[in-house]
C-alpha cells in the first residue's frame, strides 16, 4: 500500500534520512521504532511531503508520490497526524474538524463528525470549546479526529502516546485497534516499546536516518538482542 | 460643547471605519500568506480613482453611484488577484524582506500607472447622492455621509466577521492564519486559499478607496499616506487579527479626532508613539499571537562574510585612486552625482551593518539619515553654527536618536522589528512635517549652505570621499573586530552566543546606534551638499532605497553596499533622465529583480 525506496533527505546541509525503506499492507500497523533523533518523524515528514526528499521513491497505492506536494499527497489518500499535534488553538473542535473535513473516498465509510465522536467520546461533550483550552489527551484524540475527517486510505500517527497518561496512551491503544480492524492502514512511529508491542502488527526499526531491522511484531518480540541493541535506552 | 465632543468622537469613529477597511484586507492577507504587502495602500488609491471615474462617469442615481462604489471594488479585487498570481506566486518562499520590496515595487508601478491614466492634479468627486447634508447633534453639524460611511464599517465588519465564523472559507482562513503548513498537509490547496484572500483584501481596500471619493480629493499621495497608517492598526492590533484590526482601527481613529484637539502639532506622532509602545508591551500586538509552524525570521541564508582577497584589495585601491583623482577632470554634475553616490555608499553601508553582520532589518533606516540632516540644519538656521561644528553634531543627534529608538527595536524580530523601525521613522518624519515652527514643516529648512572653502564641487567631492567612504571602511572595520565577532555571533545563534557570554541584546542595541549614528553623519554631508532639507529626507520611499542598495548589493558581502549603492543611484539618475515614467520602469526592474537575482548583484557575481 505505502512503499518507501531508499528514501535521502536533508535539513539544510544536514543529511538526515540516508536511505530509508519501509513497506505497509493494506489493514496493518507497521510500527517504527527509534530512539530519539533516530529520523522517524522526518521520515513521516518526508512521505508528505513536508520535507522535500533528496532522493529515494515513495510509492501510495502503486502511484509515485515522492515530489508531489503535501495537500496532493493528502488528498490521495495519506492523512498525517503530526507529533506536536498542532491543533489549531483558536478554532473550536468542531472547526478542526471542518478543517480536515474532505470529500467522501469511494469504496470507504465516510467519516464524519459523529464517527470521530464514536472513537473518541470525550470530544462529543467539547465540540464548541476552542481546541487551545483542551488537554494534551484531548489535542491528540482531536489530530486524530481531523486527520481522519480527510477519509485516509492510511494514516501516518507520529507517537501518538508521547506525553500521555498511562490511562490515556492505553485508551489511545484501543481506539488505534479499533481504526485498524475498521480496515484503515497505519505507519506509527513509536519510542514507547509497550505502547508499540500492544498495537503493531508488523515493525521497523530506525537508527539514525537508516531502518536497521523489519520483520513482524512477533519475531521483534522474540528477538531480546536486536530489542537490547536498538531500542533500550 | 457636548454637540462638539460628540461630533469629534463620530468623525472618530468615521475615519476608524475606513481605516478599519484597508487595514482589514492587509491583516488577513498578511495572516493567510504571511506577506507584509505594501502594494496595499496602492489598491486603495485604484479603488479611489476607479470610484471617481465611475462616479463621474455613470449617470448620477443611487443605483449607479452605489454600484460604482462596489464595481470599483471587485475591479481592485481582481487587480489583487493578478498581482498574486503572476508575481507574490513565485515569491512566497522568499525571504520577507525581498516579499517586501518586491510590493513595493508594485507600489511604483501602480503610482506611475496612475499618474499615466488619470494625471497629476488632484481630483474631486461629486458627492454622494442624498448624502449631501448633515445631522446636527446637540449644536454641531456633522456630515450625513460620514454617518453612513461608519454604517458600512459595523456592517463590513459583521459580514467579515460571519464569513470567518460560519462558512468554510473563513475557517480554512482562520486555520491557515495559525499554521499554515497543516493546513496543506490536510488536503488543502492553499493556492486556491491565497489568491481567494487576495481577492478579499483587495476588494477591501479598494472598497475603502472608492467610499473616500466623497469626502476628499483623489490624489497620488494616497497610496504611502494610508499603507502606513494600515501599517500601525495592523501591527497595533496583532498581525492577522481581524477583531484587531477593528479595536486599533477604533483606538487609532478616536486617538486622531481628540488628539487635533489637544495636541494638534503631534497627532502622526502619538500615532506611532501608540504603536510603538504597544508593541513593546505585547511584541504581538493588542489581540496577536506568536505565529505557530514558522518562525518568523528576515534572516537571509547566506555564505559568511569573508574579507576581501588581496587581489580584491588591489582594486579597491585602483578604484579609490581614480576616484580621488576624479574631481579634478570631472565636470560640475558628474561630480554631484559622485558626492551622491558616497552619501548614499556611507548610507547603504549603515544599514548593511545592522542588516548583514546583525542579521536585523530595518524599515525606517531613513529616520537617521533625516536626524542627522535635520540636526546640522537646525544648527545652522537656529544658532547660526559653522558647517564644522554642524557636521559633528549630525552623526550625535542621530546616534542618540539611534540608542532610543534602538532599545525598542532590538527587543522584537522579523515583521515586528521591521514595522517598529518604520513606525520609528514614521515618528522622525511627522515631527519634520507637523512641527512647522521649528522644521519648517513641508517647505524644509533652507540656506544650509557650507562656508565659501567647501562651495566648489571638487572640494565638496573630496570630502564626501573622505568622510563617506571614511565611515564605510570604519564600519567594515568594526565587522571583522571582536564587537562583529560578536555581533555575528548573535545573529547565527543567540543561544550560542549567550553561552559564551556575549549580552546579545546590548550588542544589538550597540550595533544599531552606530550604524544610526553613521548614517547621520550621511545625512548630515547630504545636508549641506544640498543646502537644504525636508521631510522627504526620512520617508518612507528612502528607507526603501537603503534597502533597495543593500538587497541589490547582497546582504551578506561586505562589497555588496558599495556596489549596490552605485548600481542604484546610477540606475535612478539614469532614469529620471531618460523618461517620465521612472517610477514604473525602477519598479518593474525590483520585481524583475527579486524574481530573478534573489541574492542579489554581488552574489550574483560571487557565485560560481
Ligand atoms: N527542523 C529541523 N532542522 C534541522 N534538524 C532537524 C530538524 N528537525 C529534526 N532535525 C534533526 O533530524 C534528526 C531526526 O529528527 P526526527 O525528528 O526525525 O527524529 P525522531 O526519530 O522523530 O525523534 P523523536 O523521537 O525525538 O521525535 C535529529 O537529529 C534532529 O535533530
Ligand atoms: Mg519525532
Amino acid at each position: 500500500m505505502l512503499r518507501v525506496t531508499e528514501l535521502h533527505a536533508h535539513y539544510g546541509r544536514a543529511h538526515i534520512l540516508q536511505g530509508v525503506s519501509l513497506h505497509v499492507r493494506p489493514g496493518e500497523i507497521h510500527v517504527l521504532l527509534g530512539r530519539n533523533g533516530a529520523g522517524k518523524s522526518t521520515t513521516m515528514k518526508a512521505v508528505m511531503g513536508l520535507v522535500p526528499p533528496t532522493s529515494g521513491g515513495v510509492e501510495f497505492l502503486g502511484q509515485p508520490i515522492a515530489g508531489l506536494e503535501p495537500f496532493e499527497v493528502a488528498r490521495r489518500g495519506l492523512g498525517y497526524v503530526p507529533e506536536e499535534r498542532r491543533v489549531f488553538a483558536e478554532l473550536s473542535v468542531a472547526e478542526n474538524l471542518e478543517v480536515g473535513r474532505r470529500r467522501p473516498r469511494e469504496g470507504l465509510a465516510p467519516w464524519t463528525v459523529e464517527r470521530v465522536c464514536a472513537v473518541f467520546p470525550s470530544l462529543a461533550a467539547m465540540l464548541k470549546r476552542p481546541g487551545g483550552r483542551m488537554s494534551g489527551g484531548e489535542q491528540q484524540m482531536l489530530t486524530i479526529g481531523r486527520t481522519l475527517m480527510g477519509n485516509p486510505c492510511l494514516v501516518l500517527l507520529d507517537e501518538p502516546s508521547e506525553g500521555l497518561a498511562p490511562v490515556i496512551v492505553d485508551r489511545m491503544a484501543e481506539a488505534v485497534r479499533a481504526l485498524r480492524d475498521e480496515g484503515m492502514s497505519i505507519l506509527l512511529s513509536e519510542q514507547n516499546w509497550h505502547f508499540a508491542r500492544r498495537v503493531g502488527d508488523t515493525a521497523s526499526i530506525i537508527e539514525k536516518g537508516a531502518i536497521v531491522w523489519h520483520g513482524t511484531m512477533q519475531a521483534l518480540l522474540a528477538d531480546d538482542e536486536v530489542r537490547a541493541r536498538y531500542l533500550t535506552v | 460643547m457636548l454637540g462638539n465632543l460628540a461630533v469629534q468622537a463620530l468623525s472618530g469613529l468615521a475615519s476608524a471605519a475606513s481605516l478599519f477597511l484597508v487595514a482589514a484586507g492587509l491583516t488577513v492577507i498578511f495572516g493567510v500568506t504571511r506577506i507584509v504587502n505594501f502594494a496595499h495602500g496602492s489598491f486603495y488609491m485604484l479603488g479611489a480613482y476607479l470610484g471617481w471615474t465611475l462616479a463621474t462617469n455613470l449617470p448620477r442615481g443611487h443605483v449607479p453611484f452605489w454600484g460604482g462604489v462596489v464595481l470599483a471594488a471587485v475591479i481592485v479585487g481582481l487587480v489583487g488577484v493578478v498581482v498574486e498570481l503572476l508575481l507574490l506566486r513565485r515569491i512566497y518562499k522568499a525571504p520577507e524582506l525581498f516579499q517586501l520590496l518586491a510590493t513595493f515595487g508594485v507600489v511604483l508601478v501602480v503610482q506611475d500607472a496612475a499618474l499615466w491614466i488619470w494625471g497629476p492634479q488632484d481630483l474631486l468627486g461629486p458627492r454622494a447622492p442624498g448624502l449631501r447634508g448633515a445631522v446636527y447633534i446637540f449644536d454641531s453639524r456633522f456630515p450625513l455621509y460620514d454617518l453612513v460611511l461608519i454604517g458600512i464599517g459595523i456592517a463590513v465588519f459583521l459580514l467579515l466577521w460571519l464569513l470567518f465564523q460560519r462558512t468554510r472559507f473563513g475557517i480554512l482562513v482562520r486555520a491557515a492564519t495559525a499554521d499554515r503548513e497543516m493546513v496543506g498537509a490536510l488536503g488543502v490547496n492553499q493556492r486556491l486559499l491565497f489568491t481567494g484572500v487576495f481577492f478579499l483584501g483587495s476588494a477591501l481596500a479598494g472598497l475603502a478607496g472608492a467610499l473616500q471619493v466623497p469626502r476628499e480629493s483623489v490624489n497620488l499621495q494616497m497610496d504611502l499616506a494610508i499603507i502606513a497608517e494600515a501599517f500601525v492598526v495592523v501591527v497595533v492590533g496583532g498581525l492577522g487579527s481581524l477583531p484587531g484590526a477593528a479595536l486599533a482601527a477604533l483606538l487609532l481613529g478616536q486617538m486622531q479626532a481628540f488628539g487635533i484637539l489637544v495636541f494638534p502639532q503631534i497627532t502622526l506622532v502619538l500615532v506611532f508613539l501608540v504603536m510603538a509602545a504597544v508593541l513593546v508591551v505585547r511584541p504581538y500586538g493588542l489581540l496577536g499571537r506568536a505565529p505557530a509552524g514558522h518562525a518568523a525570521s528576515l534572516h537571509i541564508v547566506e555564505p559568511p562574510i569573508a574579507p576581501l582577497s588581496p587581489r580584491g584589495r588591489l582594486v579597491a585601491a585602483v578604484a579609490l585612486g581614480l576616484a580621488m583623482l576624479a574631481p579634478l577632470v570631472l565636470a560640475d554634475y558628474a561630480l554631484v552625482v559622485m558626492t551622491e553616490i558616497c552619501v548614499a555608499i556611507l548610507f547603504a553601508a549603515t544599514l548593511h551593518f545592522i542588516m548583514g553582520p546583525g542579521g536585523m532589518a530595518s524599515f525606517g533606516h531613513a529616520a537617521y539619515f533625516g536626524i542627522g540632516a535635520y540636526g546640522a540644519a537646525l544648527l545652522v538656521k537656529h544658532l547660526a553654527a559653522p558647517m564644522e561644528l554642524s557636521l559633528l553634531a549630525a552623526p550625535f543627534a542621530a546616534g542618540i536618536a539611534g540608542l532610543a529608538f534602538g532599545w525598542f527595536c532590538v527587543r522584537l524580530s522579523g515583521v515586528y522589528a521591521a514595522m517598529l523601525t518604520m513606525a520609528f521613522a514614521q515618528i522622525a518624519w511627522s515631527t519634520a512635517f507637523q512641527w512647522v515652527a521649528f522644521t519648517g514643516g513641508d517647505n524644509g529648512i533652507l540656506g544650509v549652505w557650507p562656508p565659501a572653502w567647501a562651495v566648489p564641487k571638487p572640494v565638496q567631492a573630496w570630502g564626501a570621499l573622505v568622510l563617506c567612504l571614511g565611515g564605510a571602511f570604519l564600519l567594515r572595520r568594526m565587522i571583522f573586530a571582536p564587537f562583529g565577532a560578536a555581533l555575528r555571533a548573535q545573529r547565527d545563534s543567540v543561544l550560542r552566543a549567550e553561552a559564551i557570554g556575549i549580552d546579545t541584546m546590548r550588542t544589538r542595541w550597540f550595533a544599531f546606534a552606530i550604524a544610526a549614528a553613521f548614517a547621520g553623519l550621511a545625512g548630515g554631508l547630504f545636508a549641506f551638499t544640498k543646502g537644504s532639507v525636508f521631510p522627504t529626507y526620512m520617508n518612507i520611499s528612502r528607507s526603501t532605497d537603503g534597502l533597495l542598495m543593500v538587497l541589490l548589493g547582497g546582504v551578506q558581502t561586505v562589497t555588496g553596499p558599495i556596489i549596490g549603492a552605485i548600481a542604484y543611484t546610477g540606475l535612478h539618475e539614469q532614469l529620471l533622465r531618460l523618461t517620465d515614467l521612472w517610477r514604473a520602469v525602477l519598479g518593474a526592474i525590483i520585481i524583475a529583480l527579486v524574481l530573478f537575482f534573489p541574492r542579489g548583484l554581488a552574489g550574483l557575481g560571487a557565485k560560481q
